[in-house]
């Protein structure tokens, strides 16, 4: 376990600060929002990000991987925080990619690894079925027809649905509705057959889904891991993106805050600077403290990954709940304390407030962990 | 590397044949010795313990040989605390003279004032009391007004001390005084050394809304100091007790990551006090709120181990600074949590309507609430992280 960056990790973090202050500021984000670029993020600048390793960082040297796990991966989702980045990397990089890693057979590994860390293919995992975290609650149905599976279903809020190559999708092969026996994960092309997709836009300028299956034929050779056991996989996998996440929200959460003191300095009110009022040094102060309490917790939840998965549930919960009430705390006073241009869409400020809102959905809400955090601690 | 391997082997060894088995439990604040010269050990085998430790010089490890601490680097140091952590060996022996005073004698100190005082708290012979508060000085700690002066061979003091903790079992106090009154508040304070046996020194304890009086105010009238007594220079005692401050605080930090045998956690409350349904607290508020803490908790300890290993390897950051502040509201929070999961049945004072459990939940409650205001309140930590982590500008 580690609580303090190595050497590598602080070159890579270096690196990313540089690359996505200069390439992908804001402003990238805003111009992709304004010209409605039907992808929602630059391919080019993705291709860029891979050339760089990042979409390699957590992969297996024996799949063309960088191999400097969850930390190092960390370091870069941080960065993109700042930045508000839309890019495939959470989507495919993360999320994708852990689910090959975790759950397919050596030669999907042999075959998608490779293809995932050069940008050549992008993942995207069909999940949600309702407005809330629910992963057993499943009625997405995979039938056996002969050799292959039949799907049918509606799956939304699907994290770059339409703009990735394929869809890992989680659908029931047996068993009741919320049941976590049952459920198996199959891979498969997004232009298949049967599949229909609307792109949804949200608040926060990203990418997003609702994809419906309508007999869509999946051969039995796409299914990752195995029939009914898909919850083994996507259980730790959902665990890897919830800290993953919880590494951008912290990126988010402090660029807001160091946004924010700067406005504290700069702002001048009844002939001082605004941050000298004590009312507005204490709010300040303590989401100071609040940001040094998550920044351990998200460095342990990182170093769990890699080194003692048998306690990531608990961490991820940990990680993800904290992390939720920090960015939703600091953005909203990061617009207060901006007044009356914190309300404007000239100021970046309500890029951070919307981007937060819509990482805190992602794979369980406040509640959602702290019920489960509760439920692991035994009530 | 394998020098330190070897060194863990030797304490290994050493502890197993020193350690007697009744210091190797989780204690409680009756079962810690402090020293001086009212001071009486819990049991045989604490005397025994403490003895053979500090023969050692390891009563506290990482001080000088040649004023009879242990000499260790911080490295050893910390392979001895894993050691001792390792079996629960007992801290042999507490006290303020360890924290603080012993510090500052040997950054600021003369040579001949440690060799009176080092040996002396190591040893146990000398029990330390804080002077530092007034009733007219708190937060505004520079205000204060107690004075020193200058007679030609002896400081003159008169004024007086609150909050020092332990004062009437204390047996020599290091006070902040008024040698200036003349000059900027920070520029007259010394930094004086009292005999509490002095003639012109009376102590008396302040009963507190927990029903305990771990507090006292101390009282000097006309009490005649020698000059010898200074800790550095004349008016430059503030410098001083802001390096002290800060060991205070990492103190007061972690109190709250301790888990003395005897105090009850929430966790535990709950199975105790509350309704269960198929493995859930079916009181959806508490166990949110329980949950709540837990998760606080968690990052809390997270945080100290982080702070450590920042520590180790030379990395800087700003977690120190939120320690006191996120520590102390933490254990109010649990406190108010236990009342919470308890109901009327945390809420006992005495007598035999409640567990002894039960009354001393209730009393630690109302001992909470001076966790946040004493070593600087919250206020103050919070002025304080604004001022040096975030750099706003001050009025």
């Amino acid at each position: 376990m580690a609580l303090v960056l190595n050497e590598e990790q602080r070159l890579l973090q270096d690196t990313a600060k540089d690359f996505l202050s200069k390439y992908a500021p804001i402003a990238s984000l805003r111009k992709l929002r304004d010209e409605h670029n039907p992808i929602g993020y630059d391919p080019a600048l993705w291709l860029q990000m891979t050339e760089m390793g990042w979409a390699s960082v957590i992969l297996p040297e024996a799949y063309g991987g960088l191999e400097f796990g969850f930390l190092g991966l960390g370091v870069v989702l941080e960065e993109s925080g700042r930045t508000l980045t839309a890019s495939p990397l959470f989507a495919s990089a993360v999320v994708g990619a852990s689910a090959v890693l975790l759950g397919g057979s050596e030669q999907q590994k042999q075959m998608l690894l490779p293809q995932i860390a050069s940008g050549d293919l992008t993942l995207a995992l069909a999940l949600e079925e309702s407005h809330h975290h629910r992963p057993t609650h499943i009625t997405t149905t995979a039938n056996m027809q002969g050799d292959d599976f039949v799907l049918n279903g509606n799956k939304c809020f699907v994290l770059d649905g339409h703009s990735a190559n394929k869809l890992i999708v989680v659908a029931r092969s047996s068993g009741t509705e919320s049941d976590s026996v049952g459920l198996t994960l199959l891979l498969v092309d997004r232009n298949a057959k049967g599949i229909s997709c609307h792109r949804t836009i949200m608040a926060d300028s990203r990418n997003a889904a609702n994809i419906t299956f309508e007999n869509v034929i999946v051969p039995a050779a796409d299914i990752l891991g195995t029939v009914d056991n898909g919850w083994s996989i996507l259980e730790p996998v959902l665990d890897r993106g919830r800290v993953a996440i919880a590494a951008e929200m912290m990126g988010c959460a402090l660029e807001a805050f160091e946004r924010t003191v700067a406005y504290l300095k700069e702002r001048e009110q009844f002939g001082v600077q605004i941050g000298s009022f004590q009312a507005l040094q204490h709010r300040a102060a303590h989401m100071q403290s609040e940001l040094e309490l998550c920044r351990s917790v998200l460095l342990q939840a990182l170093s769990t990954v890699d080194d003692a998965p048998e306690q990531l549930p608990l961490l991820a919960s940990l990680a993800k709940a904290r992390l939720n009430v920090l960015v939703k705390l600091v953005t909203n006073e990061a617009v207060q304390m901006h007044g009356g241009i914190g309300v404007t869409d000239d100021l970046e400020i309500g890029f951070f407030l919307k981007r937060a809102r819509v990482a805190i959905q992602i794979f369980g809400d406040t509640g959602f962990h702290k019920d489960r955090y509760a439920t692991l601690c035994g009530y | 590397m394998e020098d330190l391997d070897q060194f863990g082997l030797d304490v290994r060894d050493w502890l197993e044949a020193n350690c007697p088995t009744s210091q190797r439990q989780p204690m409680g604040p009756e079962d810690q010795y402090w020293g001086g010269r009212r001071g009486t050990f819990p049991s045989e085998d604490a005397k025994v313990w403490f003895e053979r430790m500090r023969d050692k010089g390891w009563t506290v490890p990482e001080w000088p040989k040649q004023y009879g601490g242990g000499g260790l680097t911080p490295q050893q140091s910390k392979v001895l605390k894993n050691e001792m952590k390792r079996i629960q060996a007992r801290t042999p022996l507490y006290g303020l003279g360890i924290w603080m005073l012993g510090p500052a004698v040997l950054e600021y100190g003369t040579e001949k004032q440690k060799q009176q005082h080092i040996h002396a708290i190591l040893n146990g012979e000398t029990r330390w009391a804080q002077g530092y508060s007034e009733p007219g000085a708190g937060s505004d700690l520079a205000s204060l007004q107690c004075k020193a002066e200058d007679m030609g061979d002896h400081f003159l003091v008169n004024g007086t001390k609150i909050w020092t903790t332990a004062g009437d079992k204390c047996d020599w106090i290091f006070c902040l005084v008024r040698t200036d009154p003349n000059v900027k508040k920070q520029e007259g304070i010394s930094f004086l050394l009292i005999d509490m046996d002095d003639p012109g020194i009376t102590t008396t304890p302040i009963a507190l809304i927990s029903g305990e009086s771990e507090f006292c105010q101390t009282f000097f009238d006309n009490v005649k100091v020698p000059k010898e007594n200074l800790i550095g220079e004349l008016n430059k005692g503030w410098s001083v007790a802001k390096a002290l401050l800060v060991h205070e605080r990492k103190l007061m930090a972690e109190i709250g990551s301790d888990s003395p045998r005897h105090i009850l956690q929430p966790n535990v409350a709950a199975r105790e006090y509350l309704e269960f349904e198929n493995g859930k607290i079916t009181d959806a508020r508490l166990r949110d709120d329980l949950v709540e803490y837990d998760m606080l908790m968690q990052a809390v300890a997270l945080t100290h181990f982080r702070t450590f290993e920042e520590k180790s390897n030379g990395v800087r950051s700003a977690a120190p600074m939120v320690m006191k502040y996120v520590g102390t509201e933490a254990e109010k929070t649990k406190s108010e949590l236990l009342l919470a999961i308890m109901g009327s049945r945390g809420m006992g004072w005495e007598g035999d309507g409640f567990t002894p459990q039960e009354i001393d939940t209730t009393r630690l409650w109302a001992t909470s609430k001076v966790m946040t205001i004493a070593g600087g309140s919250s206020e103050i930590q919070l002025n304080l992280i604004a001022q040096k982590v975030l750099e706003l500008p001050q009025r």
